[in-house]
């Protein structure tokens, strides 16, 4: 059975190509397949662990450690909002009830319409920019409840709040699951050529093995 | 963006880094705003160390990294030159595997270079791939960190593109692919064998030891260089100035910058490139060419050294030097290069369970002294300030701190109470150092300010009257 669409399924091959074994594409796999569908969903595993060599209980076991992957329909926007200390000394915890109060849900689920769903966040590595919030893993530096809000009036307007994130990072907000906008290609007539370990057994050509 | 938006007291700057003087040798870029350009990037010197190591053999480009004793950045401070040594004899392929998956809490510098200049680390790669005969290199982006994603895939194709990567680079013998691979969000994977783990597409938990070094058994069972960005991204200017220049700044120990990431209550936080060794604490929360001192002049109350895995420090360690031997010996680390600065107004019981229910939630459940006793210790801190707080808490915190970490725990002096610093590192009773981390806030936090654990313990409210009892009587 397939999941990935026609364009993916190329593109997941592309991506399995990439690494001398195979397994190791099983998590930019999963985030493909959560681009695709916005969640990783079942069919999705199968045809992961098809194309990774693997049983689609090896996907799910190591896609269940890493808290990206969502195995259940979130919101179109995933709003992270870091807590932890650098965050929460400049006010993260403030803004952090202003979210749950603007959505009136709680932390980890999703609104009604299906637009958002609210989460807490591990530092995100921004900490001289606190607080931080990040929809969709794009940033938010210095946070204020009005930026907040404004950010929530532009997804809501289908406009993308990104350049007013003080983070560096513009263009069109994408939906949950894309996290770069563009891919990685190697040229062929480029790649070194990647082989499975086990092909390789001595030092490369400009090496001189004992010198 | 208007000004009113801003919090108040910072000043508008380019996310994360602040123009100020001193050597700058991997933030050299950072000012420019098309600064991860190629085409920036070469009208910079971009790739010209690299040139200069292709017209040298490999073993020259080792042993000049060698010499320059450029220490690991990630957290432990090991010297890359001598972790390069390390791959058994005659074991073939190697690869490379870079560590970008920043996540310790207050550390902010990795995605900075990764979003910033990303080409001064692509070309740091490839030295190292050239000096170590590597077939692959793996350039692991933190998955959070969607705009380095972005960034280092554009110059990955750029590079390709211009013969730096791929077959035949720069129309040598030398020949490498260069593949940028993305995590999922967990912690746990920056710990280096966790990392390979990950890579191998399982779970990312770190591999028993011994073997220590993944240099000798790592990735698909072959040995692996494990190297952090930022540690790589200074590559290219030792190889374009020599490792003497670079051993001109910072101190004979501690050679060359780092970069720390100062956030919390000071008046300019940011990621400040600064000189090994030299500098102090005091300078860089105070001194005008940094961060400016303490916000609204307020007193400092404690500070994190380096990330939150590390013992906290207070007024009395201001004025060490940023060495990694004075710190550790002082009780606490440099680690990861991120310091959190805490004012007078900050309640330490709270700063404590924050940084514990991190721990908390990033254990990877492996080993049972980790996972059973940061969520003990996250649990008893909440109940502590949830006011539900009992007497024998604190010595119970204690005491599962113990079980994760035993015997003395590394702490800094308190000489009010004639208490000696207790150097770095702790002793673990786990795989890796999540664990012991997580003992860290909690050590330091009862050893200063017991009192306010107490404070908050007797204040429990006493069993409510409001039960009908007096009527019962009256």
């Amino acid at each position: 059975m397939s999941f990935f669409n026609e364009e993916n399924e190329e593109i997941a091959k592309e991506i399995v190509g990439r690494y001398p074994v195979a397994r190791s594409a099983l998590i930019p796999l999963l985030h493909l397949a959560q681009e695709q569908e916005g969640w990783v969903t079942k069919p999705a595993m199968e045809q992961i662990a098809e194309l990774t060599g693997t049983t689609s209980v090896e996907v799910l076991g190591t896609g269940t450690f890493y808290e990206m992957f969502k195995f259940h329909p979130v919101g179109r926007y995933l709003i992270k909002v870091c807590t932890n200390i650098s965050c929460q000394l400049l006010g993260a915890d403030e803004l952090f009830e202003h979210v749950k109060k603007v959505f009136d849900i709680e932390e980890g689920s999703t609104t009604e319409d299906g637009l958002f769903t609210f989460e807490e966040a591990e530092c995100v590595a921004a900490c001289t920019e606190a607080p931080c919030f990040t929809v969709n893993y794009r940033y938010f530096h210095r946070a204020t409840k009005e930026l907040f809000d404004e950010v929530v009036i532009d997804l809501k307007a289908g406009e993308s709040p990104l350049s007013k994130g003080r983070a560096d990072d513009e263009g069109a907000m994408p939906e949950h699951g894309t996290l770069s906008r563009v891919r990685q290609q190697i040229p062929k007539s480029r790649c070194a050529g990647i082989k499975p370990p086990e092909e390789i057994k001595g030092p490369p050509n400009w090496i001189e093995e004992g010198v | 963006m208007s000004e009113s938006s801003l919090q108040s007291g910072y000043v508008e700057h380019a996310p994360g880094f602040v123009e100020n003087k001193g050597p700058k040798l991997i933030t050299s870029r950072f000012k420019h705003t098309d600064s991860f350009t190629l085409e920036k990037y070469l009208s910079t010197g971009g790739y010209e160390g690299l040139r200069s190591a292709l017209d040298r053999s490999p073993n020259q480009v080792h042993d000049e990294v060698r010499e320059a004793s450029l220490l690991g950045r990630g957290g432990a401070g090991f010297p890359a030159g001598i972790k390069w040594g390390f791959p058994p004899e005659g074991v073939w392929p190697r690869y490379l595997v870079v560590n970008g998956d920043e996540s310790e809490i207050g550390t902010y510098k990795d995605r900075l270079l990764m979003e910033r200049d990303p080409h001064q680390l692509i070309e740091g790669v490839l030295i190292a791939c050239y000096a170590l005969g590597l077939s692959q290199a793996f350039l692991y982006v933190r998955g959070e960190m969607a705009l380095a994603q972005e960034r280092i895939a554009i110059a990955l194709d750029e590079a390709y593109e211009a013969g730096y990567i791929g077959k035949n680079v720069l129309d040598t013998k030398f020949s490498v692919d260069v593949v940028m691979h993305w995590g999922a969000g967990a912690y746990i994977v920056g710990e280096e064998t966790a990392l390979i783990e990950s890579l191998e597409g399982k779970r990312g938990m770190p591999r028993l030891k011994p073997p220590y070094f993944p240099a000798a058994i790592g990735l698909y069972g072959k040995p692996t260089i494990v190297n952090n960005v930022e540690t790589l991204s200074n590559l290219p200017w030792i190889l374009n100035n020599g490792a003497s220049a670079y051993k001109g700044f910072g101190s004979e120990s501690s050679p060359g910058t780092r970069m720390f990431a100062i956030s919390g209550h000071v008046k300019r936080p940011g990621v400040y490139e600064v000189e090994h060794g030299v500098t102090t604490f005091r300078e860089l929360f105070y001194g005008d060419n940094f961060c400016r001192g303490i916000r609204d002049d307020n007193e400092l109350k404690m500070f994190i050294p380096g990330g939150g895995s590390a013992p906290w420090f207070f007024q009395e360690q201001l004025d060490l030097p940023l060495e990694a031997s004075a710190v550790g010996a002082a009780g606490s680390m440099l680690g990861s290069g991120a310091m959190v600065v805490m004012d007078e107004t900050t309640d330490a019981v709270k700063a404590c369970l924050s940084i514990v229910r991190f721990f908390a939630r990033e254990s990877c459940g492996k080993c049972s002294p980790c996972r059973e006793g940061t969520s003990w210790e996250e649990k008893i801190l909440q109940r502590i300030l949830d006011g539900d707080g009992r007497p024998s808490d604190i010595d119970l915190l204690l005491d599962i701190g113990d079980n994760i970490s035993p015997g003395p725990y590394p702490a800094a002096s308190f000489p009010d109470e004639g208490l000696d610093a207790v150097p770095f590192p702790p002793r673990q009773t786990t795989i890796c150092p999540l664990g012991p981390s997580s003992v860290a806030p909690i050590v330091s936090a009862i050893r200063r300010f017991r009192n306010e654990f107490d404070a908050l313990i007797t204040r429990r409210d006493p069993i409510p009257l409001s039960l009908g009892v007096e009527e019962v009587f009256t």
